[in-house]
């Protein structure tokens, strides 16, 4: 979906602020969100669905609000959409935690929750020839999906060259919206900064994105 | 990622503990979830594994060749299991790489630990791939207009990690002196190692 993450290339957002004596948390709040995501995910949720969750949590919201709470954000429309809670109780707690009256309770014989390493879950895929080599020339298909994509617009419609085959992997597109993984090869593909943005590239340079196949046509072809 | 400094409303706080209550009553979270997933976090306080395989690499080049293309194994021998979604560049005197992702925050936890915040907000985000060198530049860092700057948005499930150039002045030194010298931002491409002063 063409949304307010899809930043690559956008004006406006002022200097990188860096931190160099930041916690890793700045909130307790934004611990027991890391942990939750990492409780749910990929118990209820695949990594595809967590992402488009950010992403649908609204243009206005997204920016306005930080990492975490976009990880809150996400927890709330997944875990609702997926039966894992109402919708109504959640608000109901929720009120109970504002007027300092909510009260949790543990299940009593709780059996060790087992949590995935994040690097544990695999998306790798076997199969399916790759239908580019290294050197081909292609050209990023000019798609405008309403739904989960992983192709940045700044990419779309622009030619590029394939730097290396990485594989096959599940496709975000479909894994997004409970279409199946239609796996398929992506590529690393060396796009030229001055295809990019032309004469406001600042200087010698490149971006590699790693594209799907179906992202793809050969060079010659129509975006 | 908009917003920089942590949201304290006490709204977002409720919805926290509101879900958490949830999930603490069915069972899908125990008592001590959180504290045993941030752990490992938390505690690793030591040098970066991404730092150590560097320092191995600059040290012994099989090292370094099996890094650059069959990082899976190389990062088991610095303690790093099961990742194989990792791809290393190497800067040189004629190219420097940099790694972002445009589009959500990707970024190589099991090497470099969780990214700092200014990796997962909009301003790097958005002009690492159209400005990398006035990017580079606010981080203190200049580019000369000889050297090609390739920029790795991370847009699949692979994660990037730099390989810095070892700095002159430090030949001669451990693989734990070197893995000492070598920051995080080295390897995430927005600094050089430096050299130890000279006292």
């Amino acid at each position: 979906m063409n949304g307010s993450h899809d930043v690559g290339g956008m004006h406006g957002f002022g200097p990188v602020t860096i931190d160099p004596d930041e916690p890793l948390f700045r909130e307790p709040w934004e611990r027991t969100v890391f942990g939750m995501i990492r409780a749910t995910l990929p118990r209820f949720y695949n990594i595809d669905e967590f992402r488009h969750a950010i992403e649908r949590m609204g243009n206005i919201d997204y920016l306005d609000s930080t990492y975490y709470e976009h990880w809150l954000a996400c927890l709330e429309i997944l875990l609702v959409e997926k039966g894992v809670v109402a919708a109504g109780e959640l608000d109901r707690r929720a009120r109970l935690s504002a007027a300092g009256v909510l009260t949790v309770t543990a299940l009593a014989a709780q059996a060790a929750v087992t949590v995935s390493h994040p690097g544990g879950i695999s998306y790798w895929r076997e199969g399916t020839e790759p239908r580019f080599a290294v050197g081909d020339a292609v050209r990023a298909r000019n798609l405008h999906p309403p739904g989960h994509t992983r192709l940045p617009r700044y990419a779309r419609g622009k030619r590029g060259t394939i730097a290396a085959v990485h594989g096959v992997m599940v496709f975000p597109d479909s894994n997004a919206h409970g279409q199946g993984e239609q796996s398929q090869a992506v590529y690393s593909v060396r796009f030229e900064s001055a295809e990019l943005w032309g004469e406001s590239a600042d200087g010698r340079g490149a971006v590699y994105l790693d594209v799907w196949d179906s992202y793809l046509n050969p060079a010659g072809e129509q975006p | 990622m908009g917003k920089n400094h942590p949201n304290v409303d006490p709204y977002v706080v409720s919805r926290v503990r509101a879900l958490e209550s949830l999930l603490l009553e069915q069972g899908i979270l125990a008592p001590d979830t959180v504290d045993r997933v941030v752990a490992r976090y938390e505690a690793d306080t030591g040098p970066l594994a991404g730092a150590r395989a560097v320092a191995r690499a600059w040290l012994n080049p099989d090292y370094k060749a099996l890094l650059l293309s069959d990082s899976h194994q190389a990062l088991k021998a610095v303690g790093v299991e099961s990742y194989d979604v990792l791809r290393v560049k190497e800067n040189t005197p004629t190219v420097h790489n940099l790694v972002v992702c445009t589009l959500c925050s990707c970024y190589p936890w099991p090497v470099l630990g969780l990214p700092p915040t200014w990796y997962k907000m909009p301003a790097y985000r958005s002009r690492a791939v159209i400005e990398p060198r006035a990017v580079l530049a606010e981080f203190g860092l200049e580019i000369g207009p000889e050297r090609e700057v390739r920029v790795w948005d991370s847009s699949a499930e692979l994660r990037y990690m730099v390989m810095p150039q070892q700095p002159a002045g430090t030949e001669g030194m451990t693989e734990e002196q070197l893995t000492a010298l070598i920051p995080r931002d080295a390897l995430i491409g927005v600094a050089e190692v430096r050299a130890p002063a000279l006292v």
